[in-house]
């Protein structure tokens, strides 16, 4: 199976690796299968489709798809910012990517609707101007793009380091302007990194509970989402209802994550043939 | 950096490789705007509400509340739960690094989607599997019951919850860190007669410390603040199995909106710890880089 | 290292979970709205048993929401005592755990409620819309705030409190259901727990009135903004008994069945009576009450288990999916 037969280590690292995966992810998302299997092809079918947990999808998925791209192109932007140039508290902005993962996401959450409530510092002037962002779908994109800020940073920061310059400087040698370098030479190395950390906080947005349920609101077919719908399910003692919920979830996202990893591989590919 | 550097070694080349490695002065400043402008909105503003409420009721109350018995406990508490699970999930993620990105097999995609999973799993449901696992209704909890051993509503099950939601952190940093790394240079080391083990500490390592320190602080990071997950199977007994985020909501649902503010504050403090850490080992690089610059260039005059 | 790992983390866990040796401890299980009424009654209590016996006492406490709590109990908190918020909680343990027996409810006086509450409006000082009753919410621009009950314990109280004055004043189910219907559509945001809906009104500044339990309200009065808010005691409310329990077989495993007993006993006293009154919950001993009536107006009070016959049913036919509540909101 394995290509390159000079480098050890193969068997001990993907065995640890592999073993460590099944005794904390796989087989307790195991026992959640199983719970949700319990309750019989019909009632999980019923449970999942109900136009309430539909709806739940929708915004669960779509906040955190546009909270991902907005993470996405600002934190290649703070990332670019924080590697190539200096600027006086580069050190402070640089260590403040960090806090959303620092902050509980219960105070972030209760900031957050402190800041953009109608009484708050954003809030007063963004609801004169018409827009209502906490108790809407926008203070839930707001909480999730705070939530997943550091990923797209952090994934793309020590890429960016460990780029050689050479490359540039001799794109630049053989007539390139510095948009065609950055489009032909940057970039293409940043991919995957660039995936990554939209992956990473795709996934950690859909399924975020802590900060957002004190700001959307949760008024039903609305601002509510999934997760919330799960904790409802557990207050009624509906273990398996609340399983299947959080299955459904897991389907998605594996399914996005397993694209996302597969079109990181196949731009590897496409960059190491050509 | 390697302006200087190339400008000391061939000053022919300075006007190309100044325009080569960085943009003209205007978009520079636009580009830190932006990106400051947007770190301002997001971070900075809820950062100084956090601030701001914490010490609304004077530097007193602000200290009393960190220095409170319950407090204490649950600073300890939260220190245990990430002493153990960043440790776990380094030696895990440099294993998956090691063997998803220096190996081809099948199903490769399929472990690294694992791996992210944990990310995507909902705190509530992350508690729920290993209630569901480790629960007296659960697979193992007739068991542990019988030999008296508690997992769930005990320090244990903090430190489970703990390492699954930052499961991932370690190998998805280096992962695409060591994709683009290749394994060019560890198949010269091992040619070269280097063992397994001294390749990778003398020449893996050291290319990928900045991905690996990366990865230790988000881990770390989010390893003390979480707390959905942790909420579920802790049990919230006061003074035995609070972790700090959980005791923030705990002040918070007593009214004691300074208090709550107050502890919150100190996590973002105890984060920022972890990154002067990493300033610290930026500096010294940087420094020890600048010196051997200066050897090699006093060198070439000579 | 699986093993190394796990016995790392098991002795780590056991020397901490391990109780010192000398003091017993006994776990008090209870909901978000007791903190600080347990907080001065376990100070009070540990004082009264080392008086009697010389012994040093641990009390812990552990709260959160109801649901969540009783859940913990159910999957293995080991809890000594439990006060929860309704008697359907402490039912699910005994039927789902067995530790306790099925007519735990007759064990203690009162069906094992020292203290009550009710359901009452918080409004902004002056009343400024000037609202005295149920029917006053349902006023076009009244907005309500009043967490989801779907999440939050307190938020069926209010649910209930409401359709019962519905029902005794328009006569019939689909006129209670009518009035639910409308209530909902004044409520801006459904937070999901009491305390979170506190919060948004009294600190975001967000709706006309609070539909809160009767201690929360006062306790918000008096640790939020005193002067800033007015309490309104509708015409027509519920009597919310929060039960209270020993969890019998986790007691004899601790050996604290001694103490458990006498701890909830303790609540029954004059002495634990007053400290649930100082905490603005409604005592139960006829004389105790008495000496607090200023804090307490008399208000028509009606039972659950008249009204909806019983907490299961009410759970049944207006919470769970599908319920009442559910048809509320459409889809849009």
């Amino acid at each position: 199976m394995s290509r390159n037969r000079v480098i050890p280590g193969f068997g001990l690292s993907l065995g640890y690796a592999t073993l460590y995966t099944s005794l904390i992810v796989f087989i307790p998302l195991a026992a959640l299968a199983a719970s949700g299997i319990s309750l019989g092809a019909e009632t999980f079918w019923a449970v999942v489709s109900h136009p309430q947990a539909v709806a739940s999808y929708t915004l669960s998925f779509g906040a955190s798809l546009v909270a991902a791209l907005i993470n996405l192109i600002f934190g290649l932007l703070v990332a670019w910012v924080l590697v190539r140039y200096t600027f006086p508290g580069k050190r402070i902005a640089d260590a403040l990517v960090d806090l959303p993962f620092a902050l509980p996401t219960a105070v972030a959450g209760i900031a957050l609707t402190a800041l953009y409530g109608r009484n708050g510092w954003f809030g007063q002037h963004l609801e004169s101007w018409g827009f209502k962002v906490a108790y809407a779908p926008a203070g839930i994109v707001v909480a999730l793009t705070f939530i997943g800020l550091p990923f797209v940073v952090r994934t793309v920061q020590p890429v960016l380091e460990g780029l050689e310059r050479e490359l540039e400087e001799a794109a630049a040698s053989l007539g390139a302007n510095r948009w065609q370098t950055f489009r032909r030479v940057l970039l293409p190395a940043l991919v995957p990194a660039l995936l990554t950390g939209f992956a990473l906080s795709f996934a950690r947005a859909v399924g975020e509970y802590g900060s957002v349920v004190f700001i959307s609101g949760n008024m039903p077919y609305r601002t509510e989402i999934t997760p919330l719908l799960i904790y409802s399910k557990l207050e009624q003692y509906d273990y398996a209802g609340a399983s299947a919920l959080g299955m459904m979830m897991l389907v998605f996202s594996f399914v996005l994550l397993l694209a996302i990893n597969g079109l990181q591989y196949w731009s590897l590919r496409r960059r190491g043939g050509g | 950096m390697s302006g200087v550097m190339s400008s000391l070694s061939t000053p022919g080349n300075v006007v190309v490789s100044r325009r080569a490695v960085t943009e003209a002065a205007w978009l520079r400043g636009l580009l830190i705007a932006l990106a400051l402008a947007f770190l301002g909105v997001f971070l900075v503003v809820p950062l100084v509400l956090v601030f701001q409420e914490a010490f609304s009721k004077g530097w007193q109350a602000y200290l009393a509340a960190l220095t409170e018995p319950d407090a204490w406990h649950a600073v300890k508490l939260t220190l245990i739960a990430a002493g153990l699970a960043v440790p776990l999930n380094v030696v895990f993620g440099v294993a998956a690094a090691w063997s998803l990105t220096k190996f081809h097999f099948r199903g490769k995609q399929v472990l690294i989607t694992l791996i992210d999973l944990p990310f995507a799993v909902s705190p509530v449901i992350a508690g729920l599997i290993y209630v569901l696992v480790f629960g007296s209704r659960g697979w193992l909890g007739p068991w542990l019951e019988e030999h008296n051993l508690s997992i769930i509503y005990a320090v244990p099950g903090i430190v489970l919850a703990t390492v699954f939601v930052t499961f991932p952190f370690v190998a998805r940093e280096l992962i695409p860190l060591m994709q683009e790394q290749g394994v060019s240079q560890e198949e010269a080391a091992l040619t070269l007669g280097a063992s397994g083990w001294q390749t990778f500490r003398r020449v893996t390592l050291p290319s990928i410390k900045w991905g690996l320190l990366y990865g230790i602080i988000l881990c770390n990071a989010r390893a003390m603040g979480e707390f959905g997950a942790v909420s579920v199977v802790s049990g919230h007994i006061r003074g035995k199995t609070n972790t700090l985020p959980l005791h923030v909501e705990i002040l918070y649902n007593e009214y004691q909106f300074a208090a709550a503010f107050a502890v919150a504050s100190m996590l973002a403090l105890l984060a920022v710890v972890t990154l002067v850490a990493k300033s610290f080992l930026e500096f010294k690089h940087q420094r020890d880089r600048e010196r051997a610059a200066h050897a090699a260039a006093r060198q070439e005059v000579s | 290292m699986k093993f190394t790992r796990f016995f790392v983390v098991a002795a780590l866990g056991l020397a901490l979970s391990s109780p010192a040796l000398a003091d017993r401890e006994i776990l008090n299980v209870s909901y978000d709205p007791t903190r600080e009424l347990y907080e001065a009654f376990n100070k009070d209590f540990i004082k009264h048993w080392q008086e009697e016996t010389g012994e040093t006492l641990v009390v812990r406490q552990s709260h959160g929401g109801a649901g969540k709590q009783t859940r913990a109990v159910i999957d293995g908190l080991e809890a000594d005592v439990v006060t929860l918020a309704l008697a359907y909680d402490i039912d699910a343990i005994a039927e789902k755990t067995g530790k306790i027996p099925a007519d735990w409810q007759k064990r203690l006086p009162n069906n094992s409620a020292p203290y009550t509450s009710t359901i009452v409006f918080l409004v902004r000082k002056g009343n400024p819309k000037g609202l005295t009753d149920w029917d006053d919410l349902v006023k076009p621009g009244i907005e309500v705030i009043t967490p989801n009950p779907k999440t939050s314990g307190g938020a069926r109280w209010n649910y209930l409190a409401a359709w019962a004055y519905a029902k005794q004043k328009y006569g019939s189910e689909d006129a209670a259901r009518d009035f639910i219907t409308k209530l909902y559509q004044q409520v801006p945001v459904l937070d999901s727990g009491a305390r979170g809906a506190t919060t948004t009104f009294v600190q975001r500044g967000i709706g006309d009135v609070l539909l809160a339990w009767e201690n929360e309200a006062l306790l918000a009065i008096n640790e939020l903004g005193k002067g800033e808010f007015e309490i309104v005691v509708p015409s027509v409310s519920i009597l919310a008994e929060p039960p209270v329990t020993v969890i019998d077989k986790n007691a004899e495993k601790h050996g604290t069945t001694d103490v458990a007993k006498a701890y909830l006993a303790y609540l029954y006293t004059p002495v634990g009576q007053k400290l649930a009154a100082e905490n603005y919950y409604r005592p139960t001993d006829p004389e105790v009450a008495r000496e607090y009536a200023d804090l307490f107006p008399e208000v028509n009070l009606i039972t659950v288990d008249s009204a909806f016959g019983g907490w299961r049913e009410a759970q049944k036919t207006h919470f769970n999916d599908g319920g009442v509540f559910d048809h509320i909101y459409q889809p849009r």
